[in-house]
């Protein structure tokens, strides 16, 4: 056995022991659990970044050889990944301790997040395409439920919508992976790059099994022409579990599951690396045009994450190796800032029990955290220096232009001043104007919210401080492996 | 081939029937008819002309017949688990929506502008 598996194991094994414990304990709270598996992953995570293991690492579930068993690979980029999933996910954890005592079944919520947590930690592991497919899958279905949690109207109806739209790309993944298995008779992702490139597969064919998974996981990803879903679904939620959909689900089960697939299995051609480019872009703008008009303080972060999702795709499709790091920076700096940003939302209708922003006022002096880490969210997610958001920003943007792309290296610049601008706006109507009176009674949120909320802050300051070591040793080896393309698959093969 | 065709046709029934239809009962059947067509495209994909059923036993020699693919029969067993899974939460929400709005019409319960 290899302690890559537990970060699948302990999520699973969890989710099956806490209802089984919430009967034996009756109603004794049991947050200890779910806090001490997501420390415990977030904490080996972190640990395996210092001190990297030896990588690529090849793990055949079951001792099984290659073609027959399903493999899992840890290399730069999932270890990058799992890094970004786990901690941000312990934070989630530690926030909804005191957040969901307002909801009934706190366990169920336990179950549901655990059940997400260990899908999107064996996505990032599966070096086996229908693997992927199946933890996809099981993240998803876990976040259908939980966006419908509150059981509310619009919360059912959202959940509904979400699951319609989240099933026809389901369909449209396996579809791809269809067509993909009668071509090579392999699902090992490492077995198909090779018998891919040693058929010679016609460009038209694996056009079309890509238009099938840009579909698909553009769906999940919510790039802009499949993004409908993603305003409804992500307010709906409880305040962890947007920061959890925003920041992580859309990453993993989207982004990074397009990435491997298009670049280490396809091997990026200068019409997909085209189309992605042309998505980003739309998405980068269109989200954030949508969401100058929004009055709803968790929808217009909704909108941003499809713009700022624009950028990491646009970043990594540029496909040279500062473009994808800058990208994959963005990725990991979106999940800390724009989680934060979620958090700050819903201590702000956990204090006061609204989120329209022409309702809010002055919360500065009755909520200082929440405001000073709000402050620091907007800064980084509006690009201003030293927080993380401008660094990753300035790659993907400086990136654009080196490789001859300054149509979108400019739309990057004046999507971050329209950004600016509508956090300005945020930062005005909730925390800086003249309080209300309805809002005199209105007290700072527990502490351990307060907590998790300016832990995510100093980490906002930390990566734009210390971007150097992060880029040097995290970022550039995940962005060669990406940049190698199919080559680092082929060499993988006879392991 | 044809075979194929009307497959396809099968699972974009489906889709046209998920996408379009106002009544979210029909809804949840036509994600199960494109569900259905998705697995018999995944099985037909693994069928072999003149194939028999993958299992082999002392004696025989495994070069001479023809078998057929049994890896997407397992692939195919997976995915109707997981379409399960996703048909009765979505009959679940069906039913809170009904006890909420009383109506199964989607444009009568519209409040949502995405």
């Amino acid at each position: 056995m290899n302690y890559i598996v537990l970060f699948a194991a302990l999520p699973f094994l969890s989710a099956f022991l806490i209802p089984i414990l919430r009967k034996v304990l009756k109603d004794k709270p049991l947050d200890i659990l779910p806090v001490g598996v997501t420390l415990a992953l977030s904490g080996m995570s972190a640990y395996m970044a210092f001190f990297r293991p030896e990588m690529p690492l090849v793990y055949q579930l079951g001792g099984w050889k290659i073609p027959f068993g399903i493999s899992w690979l840890l290399d730069p980029l999932s270890l990058f990944m799992l890094v970004v999933v786990n901690v941000i996910t312990f934070f989630v954890t530690v926030y909804s301790v005191n957040y969901m005592e307002q909801y009934t079944a706190k366990w169920k919520y336990y179950t549901l997040l655990m059940l997400m947590l260990g899908g999107l930690n064996s996505v990032v592991l599966a070096a086996d395409i229908f693997d992927m497919y199946v933890f996809i899958e099981i993240a998803a279905v876990a976040s259908y439920a939980l966006v419908a949690f509150g059981t509310k109207t619009e919360e059912v109806e959202a959940s509904f919508k979400y699951m319609v739209l989240g099933s026809i790309a389901s369909a449209f993944i396996l579809l791809g992976i269809t067509f993909l298995y009668a071509k090579t008779s392999t699902l090992n992702m490492f077995d198909m790059a090779s018998a891919l490139s040693a058929q010679g597969a016609s460009g038209n064919y694996l056009l079309f099994v890509s238009a099938l998974f840009i579909t698909g996981l553009g769906l999940k990803a919510a790039l802009v022409p499949f993004h409908a879903w993603l305003p409804d679904a992500h307010p709906a939620a409880p305040a962890p579990i947007s920061a959890m959909l925003s920041g992580l689900v859309i990453k993993t089960i989207g982004v990074y599951a397009l990435v491997r697939i298009f670049f280490n299995v396809f091997q990026i051609t200068p019409v997909t690396s085209e189309l992605l480019l042309a998505l980003g872009g739309l998405s980068m703008f269109v989200g954030v045009i949508l969401a100058i008009g929004q009055w709803d303080f968790k929808r217009l972060l909704a909108y941003h994450s499809i713009s700022q999702i624009g950028y990491v795709v646009c970043g990594i499709a540029v496909g040279t190796p500062l473009g994808i790091a800058g990208g994959l920076f963005h990725l990991m700096n979106h999940s800390v800032f724009k989680g934060l940003l979620f958090l700050n939302a819903g201590s702000v209708e956990y204090a006061t029990g609204t989120r329209d922003l022409k309702q809010l006022s002055g919360l500065q002096e009755k909520m200082p955290h929440t405001s000073w880490t709000s402050l620091v969210a907007s800064l980084s997610i509006a690009g201003v220096p030293p927080f993380c958001g401008f660094w990753s920003k300035l790659l993907v943007i400086f990136a654009l232009f080196q490789a001859g792309r300054p149509f979108y290296g400019s739309l990057g610049i004046l999507v971050g001043l329209i950004t600016l601008g509508s956090f300005l706006k945020i930062q005005k109507y909730v925390f800086y104007r003249k309080i209300k009176e309805a809002l005199n009674e209105v007290r700072e949120v527990p502490a351990l919210m307060c907590a998790s909320m300016a832990a995510l802050a100093v980490f906002c300051l930390v990566l734009g401080i210390w971007f150097k070591p992060v880029l040097d040793d995290m970022l550039m080896p995940a962005a060669e492996v990406l940049a190698a393309g199919k080559g680092y698959f082929l060499a993988l093969t006879g392991k | 081939m044809i075979l194929f065709v009307l497959d396809l046709v099968l699972m974009l029934m489906g889709l046209y029937v998920l996408i379009t239809n106002r009544n979210l009962i029909k809804k949840v059947i036509g994600f199960a008819i494109m569900e259905h067509g998705l697995n018999l495209l995944l099985i037909m994909i693994g069928y072999r002309k003149g194939g028999e059923a993958p299992v082999v036993s002392p004696g025989m020699s495994v070069s001479a017949i023809p078998f057929v693919d049994p890896l997407p029969q397992a692939v195919v067993l997976t995915s109707i688990v997981i379409g399960l899974g996703i048909t009765a939460l979505m009959v679940g929400m069906c039913i809170r929506i009904y006890q909420r709005y009383g109506t199964f019409d989607i444009a009568e319960i519209r409040r949502l502008r995405g």
